[in-house]
Parts: structure tokens; C-alpha cells; sequence
């Protein structure tokens, strides 16, 4: 049997042109309107060599913080998101009646909009009216009380709590399947062998679950490096710049109608993630050499 | 020994319920809020309301334009959706059987596309010349290229387990590359097909990164964008925007609760696989 002319190439042609077209032809645009002072109010275009590029570095803009503040959401949402999921992956495979039940509701907010989650804190989070101050108080714990989304020793604390609070149900679900495939065989021996439970998490779950954990980082991480949605509704990159990231920072300049910075800074995301996946693709593979 | 396991037992269940309570009491308060009266939902709290303000889901229904974004929604959810499903089986199927060095190569430029950043700027320029911007066919269009690479990624692990001989037997039998693909190889991905449909459907209606950036006439919105204004207008009333988050989010709930086999088949075929 004849593979290229069983499986002809063009079939895959639609899809590879609307995603060329749509997605990546306009990185590559992208690219080449970074070198131009694009914007909404002139009609022309101009060359203007690297200065987009240099704006990046200058003192007065929030760009480097910006980008600085993507590294720091997407290295924490996925160190928590991985502890958490883990621990409530140890803790919803144990037997019981409402295992499936409690997962559900933990994977839940995973099916939400951003939208929706970002606008349900607004609420729970403010200052005056919020569910979290009243209950605060109630508890007599008023002390405790924070301006969560506006002090800047809040802002990133609440802004990692929300996304972790969203997104850890999807890393549980992931771990769960990867617990549930370590053979029961191996507990067994240890509890023989008269493991405790920390021991056999640690001795066998846990290096049963590095595939599960790579493939969970690896989306956190590209999740982490796009994030936009849920920063732009809870805080807007506030307070002052705070709590941008390179994605608002695109929406920013969009707004103001500076389409040239705008790009760049998109632009920069493209490579940066690109030069990321090329490591993380190589360790992959020399990993499966090895293996 | 008895005692102190069944002790460890009960504890680990009270946590167990403790941590969905957790989990669940954001949408406790947003439900309960969205039935009280505007003055009681000054305060955000969990007391119940005196009575059932049932009025609320009017008001919202009046003011927000709910039918006119829920079928924009629809239309965008399913129409990208059922694109995606066709474009990405036939395009799964060669690039996953074949083994030659151009396949490789599609599959792994298409798969880019889940960790690459749109560069929504320039996405602006494209849409502009094919005159798809502030269109219903320009978002369904973009999401479908949105969705297209972790939908591949995802219709190409599931391929690679139906046996060869099932291709071989159709060829024998005188199918040709299109026959085999609809009438043998097709019917048989009902199951990813299904997958990867809710998985884009609830995706695209959660989206509203591409309204905020490619439609400014409101007529077109889908159900997020309008939430969100309608937060914009009536922020001082949590009572009304708590309503209208209940209306917005319960159609992709209930495809949640009646898709969760797809759901949660698609995310561990793609992940545990690697």
C-alpha cells in the first residue's frame, strides 16, 4: 500500500491554512511592523529601525516590569498549582463515596470564563462590600482585613490565589489519572516492606508522576507567558503599573492607538516563548534518547 | 490501631468537604446575591435574601441584550466548533499515518500554535484586508485558527490507536483516500470528534479577548462582552451583575455537567499521553 497516495497531504490543508493565515502569518507580520512607528492617527508608516526595540530598555517605561511580571505569575501560578493539585490529587483517590463529586466541583471553575471568575473576585475582593473583609470581620478577625487589589503588597498574592484557585482542578484531574495508572502492586510491596505513606508519595508517587508533572508545567508555562484575561478584569494591570503583564501591555498601547510598540512587545513574547520551547523540546528529546 | 485509622478516615473526609466548600463558595455568594434585593446586595455577604428578588434575571434579561449575545455566542461556540472538528480530523489522519519528513513537519508547525502568542495587532491588519473584521464570519473563522493546534495535537494521539489494517482492508475493497477517510475512517472518530467539539465550544464562549480587540459594534457581541459592559454600567448593583454572571455562565455549565466524559477525556488523552 502506496502511504502518499493512501494519505494525501491536501487533506490537511484546510487547517494548516487557516491557521497560517489567521495566526501565525500575522506573527511574522507582526515582526515587521515592530520596525515601523505604526499607529492610529497618521496614515503613513515609517521605518524607525530598533527604537521600539530600545524603548523597551528606557528608564520611563513600564515594559520590563512588564515582562518581569510575566516570569513572576507564571512561575508561581505553577509552582502552586502544582503542589495544590497534587496534595488534592493524593487526597481525592483515597476511596470514597463523594470522590467524584468533590472533583467535580474542583474542576468546575476550570469550565468558567476568566471573565466570569475575574468580575465573581472583584466582588469577593473589595475592600469595603467584599465577601472576604465581612467575613473577616465577622470572625473577629478584622485586623486581617486588606485593600486586596489595590495594595501593592496584596495585588500579586490575590491576583496567584485567584488564577490558582481557577486552574488547579484541570492539574488535579491530570495527576489523578497519573496516580490511578502506578500499579496497585507497587504500593502493596511497599506497605509490606513497611512503608509509611509519606514514603511510598515520596519513593513511588512521585517519580511515578514526573511525566504528568512535565506535561502540567509545560502548560502552565505557556499558559502563565500569554496570561491576559484574568489580570485584565481583576486589576487592569493596577494599581500604576504594578501588576501588568506583557499581554495588557499589548492592550495598553492597542488602546492608545500605538500599534508599532504594541507588536514589539508582542513580537518579544513570540521569540521568548519560542527560544523556551526549543529547550524544553530538546530536553524532551534527550530524555527519550537516554530512556 | 482501629480507633486511630477510622479517626484519619473521618478527618480526611471532613477535609475533603471542607476543600469543595472552598471551591464552591464563590459561586455561593454570587448565586445567592443574584436573589436579593439591591439594597441587601450592598453588602456581599452570605445571609439569605428576605425574599426571592426573581425580578433581577428580568431586569437583566431587559437591559443586558441577553438573546441577541447568547445566539452570537452560539453562533461563534458552534460554528467555529464544527470547523474545527472537519478541518482537524482530515488533516489528523494523513499527518498522523504518514511517517515522511513533510507530515512531521505540518504536524509540528501546526502544534507550535498552542504555546505561540497571538500578536493580536497585527491579526487586526489580516482581518482588515480579507474584510473579516467587526464580521460574524471573521470571529468564527478566528477562532477556529485559534483552536485548531491543541485540537490537532489532541485528534492525532487518537488516531495513531486505530490499527493500520482497517485502512488496508478499504483499500483492498478499492476505497479511494476520500472514501476511506468518510465512509470508514470517519464514523470511527466520533468519540475525539465529540471531544475536541466541546472542548473548542466552551473555549470560544468563554473567550473575550477577540471581541474586545475585532468588533466594536455591539450587535455582534458575544455573551462575555455584554457581561462584562453590563458590569461597566450597573457596577453599583451586585445584585443585577451577580444575575446576569448566573445567566451567562449556566449554558457552559450544563455542558460541563452533560460533556464531562469528553471533557475530561480530552484533557488526559492529551496530557498523560505527553
Amino acid at each position: 500500500m502506496n502511504a502518499r497516495k493512501t494519505y494525501p497531504l491536501w487533506f490537511s490543508f484546510g487547517a494548516l491554512g487557516l491557521y497560517f493565515m489567521l495566526f501565525f502569518f500575522p506573527c511574522l507580520l507582526g515582526l515587521f511592523y515592530s520596525f515601523t512607528d505604526w499607529n492610529s492617527f497618521r496614515p503613513e508608516l515609517n521605518f524607525v529601525g530598533l527604537a521600539n526595540f530600545r524603548n523597551l530598555f528606557r528608564g520611563n517605561t513600564p515594559y520590563l516590569l512588564y515582562f518581569g511580571n510575566t516570569l513572576k505569575f507564571t512561575f508561581f501560578t505553577t509552582l502552586w498549582k502544582t503542589l495544590v493539585g497534587f496534595a488534592l490529587a493524593l487526597l481525592f483517590t483515597r476511596r470514597s463515596r463523594f470522590a467524584d463529586f468533590h472533583r467535580m466541583i474542583i474542576f468546575s471553575p476550570q469550565v468558567l470564563s476568566f471573565l466570569i471568575v475575574g468580575l465573581v473576585f472583584r466582588s469577593l475582593l473589595h475592600p469595603s462590600t467584599g465577601f472576604v473583609n465581612l467575613a473577616l470581620d465577622a470572625l473577629g478577625l478584622g485586623v486581617l482585613k486588606q485593600r486586596w487589589l489595590t495594595d501593592l503588597a496584596w495585588v500579586w498574592k490575590s491576583i496567584i490565589a485567584v488564577d490558582t484557585w481557577k486552574g488547579v482542578g484541570y492539574v488535579m484531574v491530570v495527576f489523578i489519572a497519573g496516580i490511578k495508572a502506578i500499579p496497585a502492586s507497587y504500593h502493596e510491596a511497599a506497605i509490606v516492606d513497611g512503608a509509611s505513606f509519606l514514603q511510598r508519595v515520596v519513593r513511588i508517587s512521585i517519580p511515578m508522576l514526573v511525566p504528568s508533572i512535565m506535561v502540567v508545567t509545560v502548560l502552565n508555562f505557556t499558559y502563565g507567558f500569554r496570561v491576559f484575561d484574568i489580570i485584565y478584569v481583576l486589576t487592569n494591570g493596577g494599581p500604576g503599573y504594578a501588576s501588568g503583564v506583557m499581554n495588557t501591555g499589548v492592550y495598553k498601547e492597542f488602546s492608545k492607538g500605538d500599534y508599532g510598540m504594541g507588536t514589539t512587545l508582542s513580537t518579544v513574547l513570540f521569540f521568548f516563548i519560542t527560544a523556551v520551547s526549543w529547550f524544553i523540546i530538546r530536553g524532551m528529546r534527550a530524555k527519550e534518547v537516554e530512556a | 490501631m482501629n480507633l486511630r485509622r477510622s479517626l484519619s478516615r473521618a478527618s480526611l473526609g471532613l477535609l475533603s468537604w471542607l476543600v469543595a466548600l472552598a471551591f464552591l463558595l464563590p459561586v455561593a455568594v454570587i448565586l445567592i446575591n443574584s436573589f436579593k434585593s439591591g439594597a441587601e446586595a450592598a453588602d456581599m455577604s452570605l445571609a439569605l435574601p428576605a425574599k426571592l428578588a426573581v425580578s433581577n434575571y428580568e431586569a437583566v434579561y431587559k437591559a443586558g441584550n441577553l438573546l441577541t449575545t447568547f445566539l452570537n455566542s452560539a453562533l461563534y461556540g458552534a460554528g467555529s466548533s464544527a470547523l474545527v472538528v472537519a478541518l482537524v480530523l482530515a488533516a489528523a489522519f494523513p499527518l498522523s499515518r504518514r511517517k515522511g519528513r513533510a507530515s512531521g513537519a505540518i504536524y509540528f508547525f501546526i502544534v507550535l500554535g498552542t504555546a505561540l502568542p497571538m500578536n493580536y495587532i497585527a491579526v487586526m491588519k489580516v482581518m482588515k484586508a480579507l474584510a473579516l473584521i467587526n464580521t460574524r464570519l471573521g470571529m468564527v473563522l478566528l477562532y477556529a485558527a485559534i483552536n485548531i493546534p491543541i485540537s490537532l495535537f489532541i485528534a492525532y494521539g487518537y488516531i495513531s490507536t486505530l490499527p493500520r489494517e482497517i485502512d488496508e482492508a478499504a483499500v483492498i475493497d478499492g476505497c479511494s483516500p476520500v472514501q476511506l477517510f468518510i465512509r470508514v475512517i470517519a464514523p470511527l472518530l466520533t468519540p475525539i470528534a465529540s471531544t475536541v467539539f466541546v472542548l473548542d465550544f466552551m473555549a470560544t464562549w468563554n473567550d473575550f479577548i477577540m471581541p474586545l480587540y475585532f468588533l466594536n459594534s455591539t450587535s455582534k457581541w458575544p455573551m462575555t462582552l455584554g457581561v462584562y459592559n453590563f458590569f461597566g454600567m450597573y457596577q453599583t448593583q451586585w445584585n443585577l451583575v451577580s444575575a446576569d454572571i448566573v445567566l451567562t455562565s449556566l449554558p457552559v455549565l450544563l455542558v460541563f455537567v452533560f460533556g464531562q466524559k469528553y471533557i475530561v477525556g480530552g484533557i488526559t488523552a492529551g496530557a498523560v499521553k505527553g
